[in-house]
């Protein structure tokens, strides 16, 4: 029974897709159905099931070990979800996505998620990556009659597929370096085994191959060009949904397989994502300046704060990669937060995405306009928010380990990111108001933006606790 | 206490937006603003009891509260007030109910919010005076820019959201160097005591090695330097200066830039007392230029704001001066003349406010001869100018002084070339004076202007009673400021070097058998040129009081 211990929280998000399914099919035509119901019992459901996981450090089948690593991103992918879910309902309907389809995709691809942050063996990491990708495929392009978004999807499909190959070329690799193993426990072991000298070849490619599947996966430069066009042409839920989910799911994999199986290596992989790190940086800020519609804008950011995760990375040390756990849930919290209201304010006719169409929001709904703000400032990194502190204790991971230049790499970027962010804050309370009719919001949806700014602030004042999480969790496994 | 001073403006900020109901209502106006004036007063007077309650003889932090906040790293909620921010949290207090009540008439559009972002300015301002730990200073010094930012954006004259936009980035690009440098000097103590802190008290323990110290100097120094700011960094301040709202030019100029001159004097010299005295004289260079350069700008200016603004790098630069010279004298006439230049300068541009809602213009040539027409506004419009030219028996008198002298001691050539600053501040002031208020009245629109109402006596009464109360009784002001200024400098120079670290001999390096290392070699020239000059200091001590004494009967 043991055996099944640590999967209960992903089998508790399937069953819930399941039934997300079962009640799309015996669901009448034109019966409005509370679908996100089940999503929300099943992620809260999960969310219970991983507290109570907390410090068992359960196995099952020797591929799923959900220590509090894998726990903690368990439980911010249920934050991410459950905020989706409670934006969903509104959106679902106003912009005629085929409900059950959506809510069984995106609980299919939260399973896969959670999946891959607790898989201990590279092909179980594989079939996770698939299970979410090719959810997140199908949900970039499920309103079929937008071209854009029918091209995102192609794009994101094709790029994929292709990163998906280079990664299984990557483990075949690695299987050949541990001699006959993909687990990485195995692999960890037989490269500190020769750790004296020059690494094999073999390793050398395996990294290299494994990190671009990773790379892709979290878009960061030089395997980012899909972002900006399956963001933007994904229905907006979807976009807040993959920008903060996938990103999430790649980096727990991405941390527990660079920074413990392929530790012994760090010397060579180091130089390589620290120049990455800088690219996605620079590229992401630079790039998302001249951005006039804010999905794209909010592609390229996200691009960018993968760049500042990445620094935790390549600082591998204990507060680096705590500081990438506190950054995947600070970032998840804020970035849904300001998609959602994107999301939220869109209509099936207007996407409300465009910079202009936030003119004067302010007067009309000083609310949202508000939170907004709060959201904005926070992903450009200004105190007293959520995202002051993840900078902040990104920063100090790479300043503890010297890499200065990168440091300041980061906090010039910011700064320009912060020019981005606020031209949206310039176009809701210093222009006049565009002539938009914006739809009336549910109850359910602005108690999920009020829990999104609660968060924030509490990341942002109080984040001891947090911060002691993510330092206790990322020491049971490394 | 000091936390109750420092979040209460917020929380009236909060209690401001609930009791101004739903979007835009006018009929709550007269509440919005009478609460919010009332929390700002409450705060002000909270601020005088701390200067009561004040140990003008201790040279510590007093009324510290201390609690830990974040322990994984260190950091601490820390708060404490001495000698050197005591005066600044009082000028915050007294400021904010000046620019609420500067904007009664002018500002008509979402008051709510607007009081709000006004308190919470205020709030993040007391917070970075009375800050002792780093990270929290931070926190609150990044916290500024967003009121500022929507008070200039949405408040602001034609092109507010472009000043907006470069006030903010400026400054922030400034900042997070520092933050930088701030994670470094952090880790720098962990690596020497096991835990990192971000107590300012602890951090003084630590010995940076030079190259280190040089960095997060700069760093540190570029932060404050765009803040005060000194030429050649200024560029933002004209344009926020023009853009923003009376208020928030009183804020600004008032409280804000000195947030510069105050953390030059607080964290970068006394933390990196080496790199300090190397970079010192380069710092005082770029004042003193930055004096004269402020002068003659502001000279040419037709905008009276602008001109305002200008006179603020100009005077902003004595400031720096003094602190540059880091001696007592120097030091404490800086501090006198941050206090200094917040009363007049706050004075100013409400008077220039009043101006504007007058006549809907800031020009000085649709201005003449207003004397006529106004006379008691011309009436304290001249005091607050003779305040800002430093005449004896106002404020600005004995804070310049203090510095010219302090300065002298140090470097006459710079003193001598700063003090032609005295005189040319007397020019364009005096002649912006002269054309807008003298003469006879040669624009019609000025006809029939109203003279003071009671609202702007009630302006103007405390500013021009500080002034000149400033200037009779100064003592009561440098007094308590005195100890803490003394262990500052205590720390700046007494940090020379004993052991095999790198030395930086300068400035204030007299009489001290400073330990030679080959690094400091390529200093030495430049030290053995102050040092005779310092040990002859005292008598020409007298000379620069002479000279600075006559370039104010010239005025």
């Amino acid at each position: 029974m043991t055996d099944y211990a640590a999967i209960i929280p992903i089998v508790i998000v399937v069953l819930s897709a399941v039934a997300a399914m079962l009640a799309e099919a015996i669901r009448l035509p034109g019966e409005r159905m509370p679908i996100y119901g089940f999503g929300l019992i099943g992620l809260v459901g999960a969310a219970v099931a991983s507290l109570f996981l907390w410090n068992t450090d359960a196995h099952s089948f020797f591929v799923i070990r959900s220590d509090n690593f894998a726990l903690f991103i368990n439980l911010v992918l249920c934050v991410i979800g459950i905020l989706t879910m409670m934006f969903s309902n509104d959106v679902v309907e106003r912009e005629h996505i085929p409900a059950g389809e959506y809510y069984a995709l995106t609980l299919f691809a939260i399973s896969g998620m959670m999946m891959m942050a607790a898989a201990t063996d590279l092909l179980v990491i594989f079939i996770a990556l698939e299970i979410l990708s090719l959810a997140v495929y199908v949900l970039t392009g499920i309103r079929r009659e937008s071209p854009a978004g029918s091209e995102g999807a192609f794009k994101y499909f094709l790029l994929g597929a292709f990163s998906s190959a280079f990664f299984l070329y990557g483990i075949a690799f690695a299987f050949a370096v541990s001699n006959g193993s993909t687990r990485i426990e195995d692999i960890g072991r037989a490269l500190s085994a020769q750790a004296t000298g020059a690494p094999p070849m073999l390793a050398l490619l395996a990294v290299g191959l494994l990190a671009v599947g990773f790379a892709f996966k979290i878009s960061a430069v030089p395997f980012h060009m899909w972002t900006p066009d399956a963001y933007e042409g994904a229905p907006t839920i979807v976009t807040a949904f993959m920008s903060t989910g996938v990103k999430a799911a790649a980096f727990a994999a991405f941390v527990r397989v660079f920074l413990s199986a392929l530790e012994p290596l760090q010397v060579h992989w180091i130089p390589i994502l620290a120049v990455v790190a800088a690219a996605t940086m620079i590229l992401g800020t630079v790039v998302g300046v001249v951005q006039s519609n804010i999905k794209r804008m909010l592609a390229y950011s996200s691009i960018a704060h993968a760049g500042y995760m990445l620094l935790g990375i390549v600082s591998a040390n204990s507060a680096g990669k705590a500081a990438i756990l506190f950054y995947l849930l600070s970032y998840a919290v804020t970035n849904i937060g300001a998609l959602g209201i994107v999301a939220l304010l869109g209509t099936a006719k207007h996407q409300h995405d465009e910079l202009r169409d936030f003119s004067g929001l302010w007067r009309t709904r000083p609310g949202l306009a508000g939170l907004m703000t709060i959201f904005l400032l926070s992903l450009g990194g200004i105190p007293p928010t959520a995202g002051f502190i993840g900078k902040w204790y990104i920063f100090t991971a790479a300043v503890q380990e010297g890499h200065y230049a990168l440091a300041i790499i980061g906090v010039l970027t910011s700064v320009i990111s912060v020019f981005f962010y606020l031209r949206i804050v310039v176009m809701m309370y210093m222009t006049e108001g565009a002539d938009v009719v914006r739809p009336r919001i549910s109850r359910m949806a602005m108690t999920g933006l009020g829990l999104a700014t609660v968060a924030t602030f509490y990341l942002g004042v109080l984040p001891t606790r947090v911060l002691d999480v993510a330092l206790d969790s990322i020491s049971t496994i490394f | 206490m000091l936390s109750v001073i420092v979040f209460l403006p917020l929380a009236g900020a909060l209690l401001v937006l609930a009791a101004g109901g739903r979007g835009d209502r006018h009929d709550r106006e007269p509440l919005v603003r009478g609460l919010s004036l009332a929390v700002s007063l409450v705060t002000f007077a909270a601020t005088l009891y701390l200067w009561w309650r004040f140990d003008p003889a201790s040279a510590d932090y007093q009324f510290v509260e201390q609690r830990a906040w974040l322990p994984a790293f260190g950091i601490q909620y820390l708060l404490g007030v001495d000698g050197i921010s005591l005066f600044l949290v009082v000028l915050t207090g007294f400021l904010t109910p000046l620019a609420l009540l500067s904007s009664w008439a002018a500002v008509h559009k979402s008051v709510k919010v607007f009081c709000f972002f006004l308190l919470a300015l205020e709030t993040a301002l007391l917070g970075v005076f009375v800050a002792i730990d780093l990270f929290l200073f931070y926190l609150f010094w990044d916290a500024v820019l967003i009121p500022m930012y929507f008070l200039i954006g949405i408040w602001g004259y034609e092109r507010r959201i472009y000043a907006a936009v470069k006030f903010i980035l400026y400054t922030m690009a400034g900042s997070v160097l520092m933050l930088i440098a701030i994670i470094g000097l952090a880790w720098a103590y962990s690596a020497a005591n096991g835990a990192p802190s971000f107590d300012l008290r602890e951090l003084h323990t630590v010995t940076l090695p030079w190259a280190m110290q040089k960095w997060f100097f700069l760093a540190f120094a570029l932060a404050f330097l765009i803040k005060v700011p000194l030429f050649p960094f200024h560029t933002w301040l004209p344009d926020a200066h023009v853009e923003a709202p009376t208020a928030g030019s009183v804020i600004l100029a008032g409280v804000m830039l000195k947030m510069g001159t105050y953390g030059l004097l607080r964290f970068a010299f006394p933390l990196f007392p080496d790199a300090a005295h190397v970079f010192a004289p380069w710092i005082a260079l770029l004042a003193v230029i930055g004096i004269i350069y402020g002068a003659l700008v502001a000279m040419v200016q037709p905008d009276l704001k602008k001109l305002v603004a200008y006179s603020s790098v100009s005077h902003l630069g004595f400031v720096v001066l003094g602190l540059c010279a880091v001696n007592v004298q120097g030091v404490q006439g800086a501090v006198y003349q941050m206090v200094n230049h917040g009363v007049s300068t706050g004075a100013l541009f409400m008077i220039v406010g009043m101006l504007s809602d007058r006549r809907h213009t800031r020009l000085i040539s649709e201005f003449g001869g207003l004397k006529a027409v106004m006379p008691r506004l011309v009436a304290a419009f001249l005091l607050i100018t003779l305040s800002s030219i430093a005449l004896p028996g106002t404020n600005g008198f004995v804070g310049e002084f203090l510095i010219l002298i302090g300065a002298f001691r140090w470097d006459p050539r710079l003193t001598a070339c700063a003090a032609t600053g005295v005189i040319l501040s007397a020019v364009y002031m005096l002649w912006m004076f002269q054309r807008v208020n003298y003469g006879r009245v040669t624009n019609e629109k000025n006809r029939g202007l109203p003279d003071l109402n009671a609202r702007e006596w009630g302006m103007m009464i405390p500013s021009a009673a500080v002034a000149i109360f400033m200037g009779v009784a100064p003592a009561l002001f440098l007094r308590p400021m005195e100890p803490s200024i003394v262990r500052t400098i205590a720390r700046i120079e007494g940090r020379m070097p004993a052991t095999a670290r790198a030395s930086q001999p300068g400035l204030g390096a007299r009489g001290r058998p400073a330990s030679r290392e080959p690094r400091a070699t390529s200093d030495e020239p430049r030290a053995t040129s102050h040092e005779p000059r310092a040990a002859t200091s005292e008598p020409r001590a007298t000379s620069c009081e002479r000279r600075a004494a006559a370039s104010d009967k010239k005025i």
